[in-house]
């Protein structure tokens, strides 16, 4: 299998002169082709520490470019430019606006760890694609995607019940989404479901969908939870610079108090 | 505990704490009354973990994992604490999993152990501690429990002349470093040719094809939030499968076998790509062969009909 390279040359950066003569020499065409230069100002030196200061990033550092998780990557099979590779590269050389060119595709990692299975350095590279997702969306580069929209709605309904509902599941990320429920390829889902199941059992799934499924004396767990993720939120933010604003205004209000 | 001789593990397995989790009791409803009308048949017993809570599945890690290391570790708790288990057996995949990686962070990472030490002391139960406890899968179960020579014995439908897909999935293997018993040489479960599913069909007379996509992503984490992604995996799986001569693909998995139905229609209603190889769980066909009714093991429930695809094989 070939290691899936990423060239560092841009389509659009190589020109070429259709008619053009140098010296009395026509050089039109290929002759001509030269390579745009382009000056990279913006480094972010602390990208790499960013993206493992959210879960799933620690391990960054580790990567040795080999390409392994690119190469055995279920998602770079059906779309080449989802390089997990190329993106822990950009991101160790603080190549930010490198990295913002995928923005939009990055979230699309399925989860499958065929690239941690084959990483020889345990970068996690599974978890670094969460980390740079979470990241992409933490600095507000990308709008919330999807993917995150469902997280977000299974993880809220777990910590206030300590179980899911699947239908209530779908409903919410449907609604989240502003997304019609009623797709067609769901319809046909449910009529082959309907085929030979008894009434009863379509009751009892009815049912499901009003009695919200619990775990009993859950309350406790729900607050220790929630305080937990308050708790990591505003470390993440910080970690991103995210929480300087804060920060200043407390200052500032801290020193006009003072001066007052 | 993985060096467990098989002798005693039949005994260990013989009667086991069941994490059924949240798929069962809800599209996976079918998996859940066959691994059950199997296990009874097979006279091995579960005991349901009592007032269990979600894993958090593939979807909480992405929030946080450390508050996925704590959902399942309460899980744990309860069946090493309150019901004093040794054992806990997980039929979804997504289960099986989480349980293993709470395992294996809590043995190995100090901060997962803080984390979850905390949360839980403000639940009110017990920390779950590594080690208290073995997290199997219903393969484990029914492979090491009861074995295929036993099942060779019990089998009154051999599934004779079926030819199967034995279908795996992500999380039953990856990553590798949650499954320290599995790679262990013979007798031991293989994370890049598992056969553990394939060993207990054969035992009960099915004729597995040889299939490439064994542990294949059918992409469940974006089932819904990237429908076209995961609409072309499972076509490439259903494809690989039947190019190899496959009636069946065996599942065991709720999210895997769900996946593979939804985007078996989705791919027939939205790109016009139809398949028609049947899925069925293992535990579903491994209760047709050991004689139980198709309704028993709820075959009517799945979405893919195979219930005329057995009476053409003659086991109905
Ligand atoms: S986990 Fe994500 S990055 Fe890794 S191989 Fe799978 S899809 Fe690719
Ligand atoms: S497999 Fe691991 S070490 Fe190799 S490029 Fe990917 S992350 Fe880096
Ligand atoms: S194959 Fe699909 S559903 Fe099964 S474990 Fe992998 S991602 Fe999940």
């Amino acid at each position: 299998m070939p290691i899936h390279e990423q060239s560092l040359i841009r389509p659009e950066n190589l020109k070429t002169h259709d008619k053009l003569v140098i010296d009395g020499i026509d050089v039109s065409g290929h002759w001509s082709t030269f390579i745009e230069s382009r000056v990279v100002t913006d480094y972010n030196e602390r990208l790499q520490e960013e993206i493992a200061a959210l879960p799933g990033g620690e391990h960054i550092h580790r990567c040795w470019q080999c390409g392994s998780c690119t190469n055995s990557c279920t998602v770079n099979a059906v779309n080449p430019d989802f390089n997990p590779r190329y993106w822990i590269y950009l991101i160790r050389l603080g190549m930010e606006s490198e990295l913002l060119r995928d923005k939009d595709i990055i979230w699309q990692c399925v989860s499958c760890n065929k690239c941690t299975y084959a990483c020889p350095r345990d970068v996690f590279p599974e978890g670094v694609m969460k980390a740079t997702a979470h990241w992409l969306e933490l600095k507000g580069h990308t709008p919330k995607s999807k993917s995150m929209h469902f997280d977000e709605e299974f993880s809220e309904q777990v910590v206030a019940t300590g179980k899911i509902e699947e239908g209530r599941i779908i409903r919410g990320f449907f609604a989240r989404t502003a997304q019609p429920l009623m797709q067609p390829w769901l319809i046909e889902m449910a009529r082959r479901l309907a085929r030979h199941l008894p009434i009863k059992l379509g009751m009892l799934m009815g049912l499901a969908a009003l009695i919200r499924p619990r775990t009993r004396r859950w309350g406790k767990a729900r607050r220790a939870l929630e305080e937990y993720v308050d708790e990591q939120q505003t470390k993440q933010r910080a970690a991103l610079g995210l929480g300087d604003l804060v920060e200043m205004a407390k200052a500032e209000l801290n020193g006009a108090g003072k001066r007052g | 505990m993985s060096d467990t001789p098989v002798e005693d593990k039949k005994a260990k397995y013989q009667r086991v704490a069941y994490y059924p989790g949240c798929a069962l009791e809800g599209t996976g409803h079918a998996y859940n009354r066959s691994t059950k009308a199997v296990g009874k048949a097979l006279g091995l017993e579960l005991d349901e973990v009592k007032n269990w809570n979600c894993c958090g599945a593939m979807e909480v890690k992405n929030i946080d994992p450390k508050i996925q290391t704590y959902l399942s570790s309460r899980v744990m708790s309860i069946a090493a604490n309150e019901m004093h288990a040794d054992v806990v057996m997980a039929p979804c995949n997504g289960c099986y999993h989480n349980l293993k990686k709470a395992e294996h962070d809590l043995a190995h990472d100090a901060g997962s152990r803080e984390v979850v030490d905390r949360i839980s002391q403000k639940a009110g139960h017990a920390t779950y501690q590594a080690g208290q406890l073995e997290t199997i899968h219903a393969l484990d179960w029914i492979k090491q429990g009861v074995g295929e020579e036993e099942l060779k014995k019990r089998v009154k439908n051999s599934l004779k002349g079926l030819k199967v897909a034995n279908y795996y999935g992500c999380m039953y293997t990856r990553p590798r470093h949650i499954f320290p018993e599995k790679d262990r040489g013979p007798g031991s479960e293989s994370t890049s040719q598992p056969h553990f599913m394939d060993d207990l069909l054969e035992a009960a007379g099915a004729e597995n094809v040889d299939f490439a996509l064994k542990t294949a992503c059918c992409g469940g984490a974006h089932t819904l939030s990237d429908s076209d992604t995961s609409t072309k995996l499972v076509l490439n799986i259903l494809r690989a499968a039947e190019a190899a001569g496959a009636d069946v693909i065996a599942t065991e998995c709720p999210t895997c076998h769900s996946g593979l139905e939804m985007h078996q229609v989705r791919a027939e209603t939205v790109l016009g790509q139809k398949t028609t190889v049947k899925m069925m769980y293992f535990t579903q066909l491994l209760g047709v062969a050991l004689g139980l009714a198709p309704r028993k093991v709820g075959l009517h429930e799945n979405v893919s009909d195979g219930i005329e695809l057995l009476k053409s094989k003659g086991l109905e």
